[in-house]
């Protein structure tokens, strides 16, 4: 559909733009640059915070220019007198209730608000300090999330990421006028509410009244401690983002470096999560085969959809929201609690360790990690299996930290064993992406063929749309999968928790006859997740995301049964896939948490 | 069911489900209970399928809202410019010497809670005071004494 | 300018609404905005947007739905008219509203309450069960509801009450689009004040001549003013516009008039030497009805805080200018006071206010200049000393 055409002057420019156009995107496409705080490409308007006011000529009032559309013939004017300012008073006032110790600051030079303050050179406060003694007080509650109000600028960012990307509303905006602030029910600890810990808020933050619980202090403790054996993990999606804190593009493959660096900052063995995620297919795929047998030749009463549990995120979600719905989550912990186990039992006896002197570091894209390696339950080695989790923007605050000049490294490999990956464990970072790894070995195992797709991608479970459905017929299969022969398989994939709820409504309401359902809670799966880079938007995370189907197009195996490592591990140690051994150490069990 | 759950059950089913429905059920259950408690909050989340963060979230943006326990009267004296001008000051420091709180307060005994509002629409007639839904004008310390005691009367 | 206060009998006059409602049923809606536009009546809540143009907007909109709003969240420091006639004439409060239905083909009602009035609650569900039969019976598909507001200043302004009646918190919305538009549940909602709808009411009984004939180019017709502070004749007025706050003051004052507060808090402070050239209405100080009066035994530096107490309280916190402006206003005329922040800093005050009344988000930040501007220009020895 066409769009009419809308004639604006913007600081005596003429410009044409779509209807329905924001003067703010109009003053973009002209190279003007508008200040914002509350307005983030992701969010729905807001027009709140006021530091895009503009003038429009002949008009009393000035007007926020991220929340109104143009319309033709208007003059706009984005650095008049009057908008400096304006601007100038309203940034002058958020300061007045900010905690403006900038230097002590976790987000110091992160900050957008520093950034602004910054541009407008805003010197000795004119107005008076706010900001009280009482309200200088962080909640540490949560191992994920720091929030301190005394750092918020009341944007409600986090409020619609929490209400609208995520569906869960953990954060509201309450009270009004001089009371005015971002809480939770009741003001209660952010551990003690419904909060899923996918650290979206903090993406979109512009200060740093939400920020990750940082636990870098902790692991350079271990790493200088001589008497630990200090073993790391990188995530898939880590390695297609953390260029991004050294001025790289977004997407940027900088593995090798990423592992350089790690080395170079003392970890003792630099070991691979992709691993345990080809483990997780394996483990996963066979459940999911498992579960169809029992329900189609067995007739058992069995729970499907199954659907994955790599995302902590969602796990949480699931516990609170949909707790009836527990057993049908793959009891496959993620990848991350299947390597600490493995490392402080198959690993450290290999390596010759005393497991209770390791210790196992994870740079996770993801902040709900942190919350996951705390769980009870996740002792399966009968030691904490992950010892610290850490976002990759931490990781990027540690080799500055240490002075590696990230961008000059050489590249570097893994180190072996659990180190090993295929580019189908390299796809877990997008969204589909398990779904389509796990695809890529059933549908093999099931009828000894690759899957019938291009160069084994299969497109139709990838891309940014908030539910993807695809369905793949199972034609000529091995003899002892004969009960699969004709059968469709249908599949179902949500990214976004929002996106996730209205999938599972519909599953709920009996609207949905999927046998299979990959969830991640984060927009975009982790490459879009809490613990990456900021900024994020579509556009970035969609550049990561080629970023990772790139790198699996580069891997020498695509194809999590072909792992060697994997191969090994079964054949030494775990012996077979739902087996005695994996049901020790890479299963678990969920809680149902209270809705409310 | 506890009584709050059932009550707030009931009002969800007058009212419906709807999100437009929230400000009256919150409002009957203030009229009910004289405050929210989280209970209730729970009970109200619950039935129109919100989180509790919102529904406090709204209930605190309004001041008759409370979501802090309050007394079986609600006393409010208006406290903006006029009112003001008229008085309103002995007013409520001759009910805070009666009821022995402060303002903001709740007796002991739980029967009355002494808070200032603004502006009760009674600027011609100040000082004004609101106890429950009943509004009181150009009172004078000595009727306001009068007034609570009829109530104190009432309340069991 | 006028020069005598007159005194109009237009909106408590009790009137036979349904025969006038009858009348008004035969004729098209086009015939009946053209006589509320025709008669020059403006919103009576204190913007001042002329009626007929809004309904008009309204009437223009294709929706499947359209809502009619009686805005009865009367909160304004100062005013207190609403309630009067909602007490007094509440059966030409809803025929205004069933007149508004007809002009802009809406078939549902709301009357948005302010709590503190909850006290009306009980007559007006009474009034509202007997003009929704009455609507039946004369086979006119309109029905009146009513909602009640819980405490917040601002959700009188229109979009943070539609807000509040589909259950958020009541903060005003980016406009456009505004209410005719996309107003409650998204639909085209032409909100009026109490008043407002009865004057269309009368306009439609006695046609626009009448109404056009009263007050002056700018500010046609009469008004119902509220007033209050120092007079003796505190009490519901409804007068003719245009007259100057001279005559105002020599008619209500006390005899020490020192200063008239036109508007409510939101409002304009006006010092004797301006009365004289003062005109209430449009064209100079535009009223929601409020008129406060001072004599010289009070302070203004106690009324302008008082004000901004009011405001810090009452802002809805969303927008930055509104939050903090309005926190900074108070405790820097109390720093000015105190002798912490020097005379001068006033001025800085001042230019803080002037960014606040042209980058806040709605009418309630955009006004508080009005009032700590006039009183700090009036009375700025009042203010520091």
């Amino acid at each position: 559909m066409s769009k009419f055409k809308v004639n604006l002057k913007i600081n005596n420019i003429p410009v044409s733009v779509d209807e329905g156009t924001t003067i703010l995107e109009a003053a973009r496409k002209l190279n003007f640059n508008i200040p914002t705080l509350c307005h983030h490409d992701d969010l729905c308007v807001a027009g709140n915070c006021r530091v895009c006011v503009v003038e429009q000529k002949g008009a009393r009032l000035l007007t926020a220019s991220c929340a109104t559309p143009v319309s033709e013939g208007m003059e706009i004017l984005t650095n008049s007198m009057k908008v400096r300012q304006a601007r100038k008073h309203i940034v002058e006032l958020l300061l007045t209730e900010h905690n403006a110790d900038c230097t002590k600051c976790f987000k110091n030079g992160h900050c957008e608000l520093q950034e602004i303050s910054n541009e407008y050179r805003i010197g000795d406060h004119v107005f008076i300090d706010l900001l009280q003694e009482k309200d200088r007080v962080q909640d540490i509650s949560s191992p994920a999330i720091v929030k301190d109000d005394s750092k918020c600028i009341r944007c409600q960012r986090c409020v619609r990421t929490c209400a609208h990307l995520q569906a869960v509303s953990a954060l509201a905006v309450t009270h009004k006028g001089n009371k005015m602030r971002i809480s939770t029910f009741l003001d209660k600890p952010m551990n003690d509410v419904i909060c899923t810990n996918c650290g979206q808020c903090i993406n979109r933050c512009p200060t740093a009244a939400l920020t990750e619980r940082s636990y870098i202090d902790q692991v350079f403790d271990v790493i200088y401690d001589p008497s630990k054996f200090v073993v790391v993990q990188t995530a898939p999606a880590t390695r297609v983002a953390i260029g991004e804190e050294f001025g790289l593009e977004p997407g940027t493959r900088v593995t090798g470096k990423m592992v350089a660096a790690l080395r170079r900052l003392g970890f003792d063995k630099v070991l691979d999560t992709d691993f345990t995620a080809d483990l997780t297919i394996i483990e996963e795929g066979n459940e999911l085969l498992r579960r169809l047998k029992e329900a189609l030749v067995d007739g058992k009463d069995v729970a499907l959809p199954m659907m994955t549990s790599c995302s902590p995120g969602w796990i949480k979600f699931q516990e609170h929201l949909y707790p009836e719905f527990l057993d049908n989550l793959s009891t496959c912990k993620s990848p991350q609690q299947m390597f600490g186990p493995l490392a402080k039992t198959y690993y450290a006896e290999k390596v010759n360790k005393n497991p209770a002197d390791m210790i196992v570091v994870s740079i996770m894209p993801c902040t709900a990690k942190k919350f996951e390696a705390e769980r009870p339950e996740m002792r399966g080695s009968g030691y904490k299996d992950v010892d610290f989790v850490l976002t990759t923007r931490e990781l990027g605050m540690m080799i500055k930290q240490a002075g590696i000049d990230f961008n000059k490294l050489e590249n570097e490999g893994y180190d072996s064993i659990l180190g090993d990956s295929t580019g189908a464990g390299v796809i877990f970072g997008a969204t589909g992406g398990v779904m389509e790894a796990a695809l890529r070995s059933a549908y093999e195992i099931v009828t000894g063929r690759e899957v019938p797709f291009s160069n084994l991608n299969i497109k139709p479970v990838r891309g940014m749309e908030g539910v993807k459905e695809a369905a793949i017929k199972i034609k000529d299969v091995k003899p002892e999968w004969k009960f699969l022969e004709g059968v469709e398989l249908k599949v179902a994939i949500a990214h976004g928790l929002a996106n996730a709820k209205a999938l599972m409504d519909r599953v709920k309401e009996g609207k949905a006859d999927f046998h299979f359902i990959e969830v991640m809670a984060c927009p975009s799966g982790c490459i879009g997740g809490g613990g990456q880079p900021i900024p994020t938007t579509m556009e970035i995370r969609k550049k990561r995301a080629a970023g990772i189907y790139d790198e699996d197009e580069h891997m020498a195996l695509r194809k999590s049964h072909e792992n060697p490592e994997v191969i090994e591990l079964y054949e030494k140690f775990l012996h077979e896939p739902l087996g005695h051994r994996s049901h020790d150490l890479l299963h678990t069990h969920y809680y149902p948490r209270k809705r409310h | 069911m506890t009584r709050i759950e059932e009550f707030v059950k009931e009002q969800a089913e007058k009212h419906g489900r709807e999100r437009s429905s929230l400000m009256p059920i919150l409002q009957a259950v203030v009229q009910s209970e004289r405050f929210l408690s989280e209970e209730a909050m729970v009970a109200i989340a619950t039935e129109l399928d919100l989180s509790t963060a919102d529904v406090f979230g709204t209930a605190s943006f309004y001041t008759f809202l409370d979501t802090v326990p309050r007394g079986k009267n609600i006393i409010r004296v208006c406290k903006t410019i006029t009112c003001h001008m008229k008085g309103k000051d002995a007013i409520i420091a001759t009910l805070e010497d009666m009821l022995k709180v402060k303002l903001g307060e709740t007796t002991s005994d739980g029967k009355f809670s002494l808070l200032q509002a603004n502006c009760l629409g009674w600027c011609h007639k100040g000082p004004v005071m609101l106890v429950n839904d009943e509004i009181y004008p150009e009172v004078t310390p000595e009727k306001a004494v009068e007034i609570i005691r009829e109530y104190l009367k009432k309340t069991k | 300018m006028k020069n005598k206060i007159k005194k109009v009998d237009l909106i408590f006059e009790k009137v036979d609404h349904l025969s006038i409602l009858k009348k008004a049923f035969e004729r098209t809606s086009d015939e009946i905005i053209l006589d509320v536009i025709d008669s020059g009546l403006r919103g009576r809540g204190g913007a001042g947007f002329p009626t007929g143009l809004k309904w008009k907007f309204a009437k223009n909109e294709e929706s499947d739905q359209k809502y009619v709003i009686c805005n009865a969240d009367e909160g304004e420091p100062g005013t207190f008219k609403d309630r009067e006639i909602l007490t007094n004439v509440p059966e030409k409060v809803l025929a205004g509203m069933a007149l508004c239905g007809k002009a802009i083909g809406a078939t549902e009602g709301y009357i948005y309450l302010r709590a503190e009035y909850n006290f009306l609650l009980g007559m007006l569900n009474e009034k509202i069960r007997e003009f929704n039969k009455q609507m039946k019976n004369m086979n006119f598909e309109f029905s009146v509801f009513i909602r009640s507001g819980s405490g917040a200043y601002v959700c009188g302004e229109e979009t943070a009450l539609m807000e509040s009646m589909e259950g958020h918190r009541g903060e005003p919305r980016n406009k456009p689009p505004f209410p005719t538009q996309h107003g409650y549940l998204a639909k085209p909602t032409s909100i009026n004040n109490v008043e407002t709808l009865v004057f269309a009411l009368m306009i439609a009984n006695l046609g626009p001549t009448m109404f056009k004939e009263l007050g002056t180019f700018d500010s046609r017709g009469s008004k119902v003013f509220s007033i209050s502070g120092d007079t003796p004749k505190a009490g519901i007025y409804e007068l003719e516009l245009g007259m100057s706050l001279e005559d105002f003051v020599h008619e209500f004052g006390d005899g020490d008039t020192k200063a008239v507060q036109v508007g409510g808090a939101s409002g304009f402070c006006v010092a004797r030497k301006h009365f004289k050239d003062t005109v209430i209405g449009f064209e100079g100080i535009p009223t929601g009805g409020s008129m406060m009066l001072f004599n010289s035994t009070r302070s203004m530096y106690n009324i302008l805080k008082d004000y901004l107490e009011f405001f810090e309280e009452e802002s809805c916190g969303q927008c930055t200018p509104c939050r903090v402006g309005c926190q900074q206003l108070l405790k820097g005329v109390e720093a000015v006071k105190k002798g912490i922040k020097p005379a001068t800093y006033l001025n800085e005050l001042q230019k803080l206010s002037e960014t606040m009344k042209i980058a806040s988000k709605c009418g309630l930040g955009q006004s508080v200049g009005n009032p700590f501007n006039s009183i700090v220009n009036n009375f700025r020895e009042e203010i520091i000393y």
